[in-house]
């Protein structure tokens, strides 16, 4: 079992060691004459004006939390989809009442025109 | 053990990186190394299943959220509230100070939990840890615990109710 | 288990037990995890090569035009010309970037990209780990992936680069979420979550059986890779190339090899899901067939994502989460609590896969899916059309 985990080790630390290989490669051979001009912020040949960290709309984090929730919802749905076979009706019954709560949310953020783009 | 050491020292390194670190986004990231190298040690106690769900919500979920809020709010540097060069109790602002009270407090209910025993975990359990633990996590969660598991979904759906409130637009009568 | 007509495992084989002479066993495991491994992370660039090739060919003949055609036959080495060209560019940091920020995010990205294919079965026993988790797997090595794209668009210190990261915060997490219940929806149907007996269970392919988690998986991968029509995180007319509108040389490539990886990606994952994997004719004969079977079938995956690309045009930011929320999250719970009734009838404790009357229920259910799907987004669209005073819509 562990064997199994030490190989996504060993291939994780191979998958990240590929691009900073070509990285340093590219490195090595590439020009390097750097300029303030060829450094400055690319913005379609504009002069950029003002901090770029500027406020967005909050709208973004709305879809940010409510995809949260349903990330949980989706992981515990897994375990019981595994043993699904072996858990019986009572587990259907549950994972029902489970997803019509949070569908109910749904509904909510639905009806309250949250999904919509303000 | 080795293997342990080497993820306990990467943990706590990224632990106090996350503390120290003058911006936020260093903090998030130094975070997420913590929750990357937690998911290993999850790996290592053979807890598959809590290794994908920690990646999956921690790194996937929550981290993005933060440095969603970081940029929600700029991501510059942090001014220290209490300026860097006071004295250590001026600079203990109310928020700190309880942060600092509940810290300790968790750090020693926690000890005295590992050190009279009452928070030992099962060990060796190969026979329940052998599917990932996933079967032996479904076994228990929609059998003996589905009431918890019910609550768990009440509990999101206040989260998402509160989220949904907390976005609405200004109204415009 | 009988690997008798089993070129790639007797290869495979062979190879250990010729290494296995001079070497122990955890030299001969570590040395074998090694290849595997590099064969595997090198996928993505393969993927590059080729698909870029293949993309730009099928767009261009979509569109009525020839492609690449200047180097080497048909244009097939235009690939590798770009990839020299990105080796030896210049590297140009903007000067107002995060440093460690913007080089860690080329670097994730790429190894996420390459990550997936650990757990991709490309035949009976070819698959780097048939790990217990697999499915999950895939959704947590995809998570990473938006990180990296937050980190690049935040470290950018652009305007654009960062508008990019916003919109793809919100689409990739929007579509995460139909992507894993339709992986889910699998994961019930099969009861396991090793994508190698995924494909062992699939006596009929998940296509014909699950239809609606099948077209709600591939709406959501392509929505998850950026592609056109659901492009927005990089639409180069509104924000030029979102968040990697900064980089340059190899650290552009390591997205562009991304961004390929991860489109073969989804098509292998959606062939493992959906279309059986490695299964064909004669496959039980001769399993060397089914790495064939395999890249054939996930070709034809990526054929069809190409042809939507060429197709439709952009959608709209709030038409495309409107989509992903009210549209393919109900569809794909539905899925997923009528899979639920249907493996009750008839259940039998140590069952592996639907039998033949639960997969025909299966597609009872999904064909009534698609349908009031389909009526409740006619009535919206007439009803928007109507708001809208369009006529004839």
């Amino acid at each position: 079992m562990l064997s199994q985990y030490a190989f996504i080790g060993i291939f994780a630390v191979i998958a990240f060691a590929l691009p900073v290989i070509g990285l340093v490669l590219s490195w090595l051979i590439r020009p390097k004459k750097s300029n303030p001009a060829k450094t400055t912020t690319y913005e379609c040949g504009m002069e950029t004006i003002g901090d770029t960290w500027v406020q967005f709309k909050a709208q973004y984090y709305l879809y940010a939390l409510i995809f949260v929730v349903f990330d949980v919802e989706a992981i515990f749905v897994f375990p019981w989809a595994v043993a699904y076979n072996k858990l019986g009706l009572y587990a259907l019954v549950e994972m029902a009442l489970f997803i019509a709560i949070l569908l109910g949310g749904l509904l909510y953020a639905w009806r309250k025109k949250a999904l919509e783009w303000h | 053990m080795f293997l342990f050491v080497v993820f306990a020292l990467i943990a706590l390194a990224a632990a106090v990186g996350v503390i120290t670190s003058r911006k936020p986004v260093y903090s998030a990231l130094f975070l997420l190394l913590n929750f990357a190298t937690l998911a290993a040690l999850y790996i290592m106690v053979e807890a598959q299943f809590l290794a994908a769900v920690q990646i999956i919500v921690y790194a996937g979920a929550v981290i993005v959220l933060f440095l969603f809020v970081v940029m929600l709010i700029g991501g510059g540097e942090l001014d220290d509230i209490g300026g860097r060069n006071k004295k250590f109790l001026a600079r203990l602002t109310w928020p700190r100070g309880i942060a600092l009270v509940l810290g300790l407090g968790l750090l020693v209910a926690v000890g005295y939990g590992l050190l009279s025993g009452q928070l030992m975990t099962a060990t060796n359990d190969a026979a329940a840890f052998g599917q990932g633990s996933v079967q032996a996590i479904a076994a228990v969660l929609y059998t003996d615990y589905a009431l918890p598991f019910e609550l768990a979904s009440i509990l999101l759906l206040v989260g998402m109710i509160g989220a949904v409130a907390l976005a609405q637009p200004p109204k415009k009568d | 288990m009988d690997y008798l007509r089993n070129f790639f495992v007797n290869l495979a084989r062979s190879w250990t037990a010729w290494i296995g002479g001079f070497l122990p066993d955890w030299g001969v495991n570590l040395v074998n995890y090694l290849v595997v491994g590099i064969i595997l992370v090198l996928m993505p660039v393969i993927a590059t090569l080729t698909l870029t090739w293949m993309e730009r060919k099928v767009i261009g003949r979509i569109q009525n035009r020839i492609g690449p055609n200047r180097v080497g036959p048909w244009g097939i080495f235009q690939a590798f010309a770009d990839a020299v060209k990105m080796l030896i560019k210049e590297d140009i940091v903007p000067s107002g970037a995060d440093k460690p920020v913007f080089n860690l995010a080329p670097i994730l990205i790429a190894g996420a990209a390459a990550l997936l294919w650990a757990v991709v079965p490309f035949g009976r026993g070819m698959i780097g780990q048939n790990l217990n988790i697999g499915a999950l797997y895939v959704v947590a090595v995809g998570s990473i992936t938006t990180i990296a794209v937050i980190m690049a668009g935040w470290s950018s210190n652009n305007k654009f680069a960062l508008l990019g990261a916003f919109r793809v915060v919100a689409q990739l997490l929007s579509y995460e979420i139909p992507m894993v219940l339709s992986i889910a929806t699998v994961v019930l149907v099969t009861g396991t979550m090793r994508m190698g007996d995924i494909v062992e269970r699939q006596v009929a392919p998940f296509i014909v059986v699950l239809p609606v988690a099948f077209i709600t998986y591939l709406l959501a991968a392509a929505a998850e890779t950026g592609r056109a029509p659901f492009d927005l995180l990089e639409a180069d007319s509104e924000i030029v190339a979102g968040y990697f509108v900064e980089y340059s040389g190899l650290k552009f490539g390591w997205f562009y090899i991304a961004e390929y990886g991860n489109l073969f990606a989804i098509a292998a994952i959606t062939t493992t899901l959906f279309l059986g994997g490695w299964r064909g004719p004669f496959v039980s004969v001769a399993p060397a067939l089914g790495p064939f079977y395999f890249v054939i079938k996930s070709v034809a995956v990526i054929f069809v994502l190409m042809w939507i690309r060429g197709t439709w045009p952009r959608f709209r930011i709030d038409q495309m989460l409107a989509f992903a929320w009210k549209v393919l999250v109900p569809a794909s719970l539905a899925n997923l609590l009528w899979s639920a009734i249907v493996l009750q009838i008839g259940r039998q404790p140590e069952q592996l896969g639907p039998t033949i009357v639960q997969m025909i229920l299966l597609l009872v259910g999904n064909v009534a899916i698609l349908a009031v799907t389909g009526l409740l987004l006619g009535r919206a669209a007439r009803r928007y059309a109507a708001q809208h005073g369009w006529a004839g819509a």
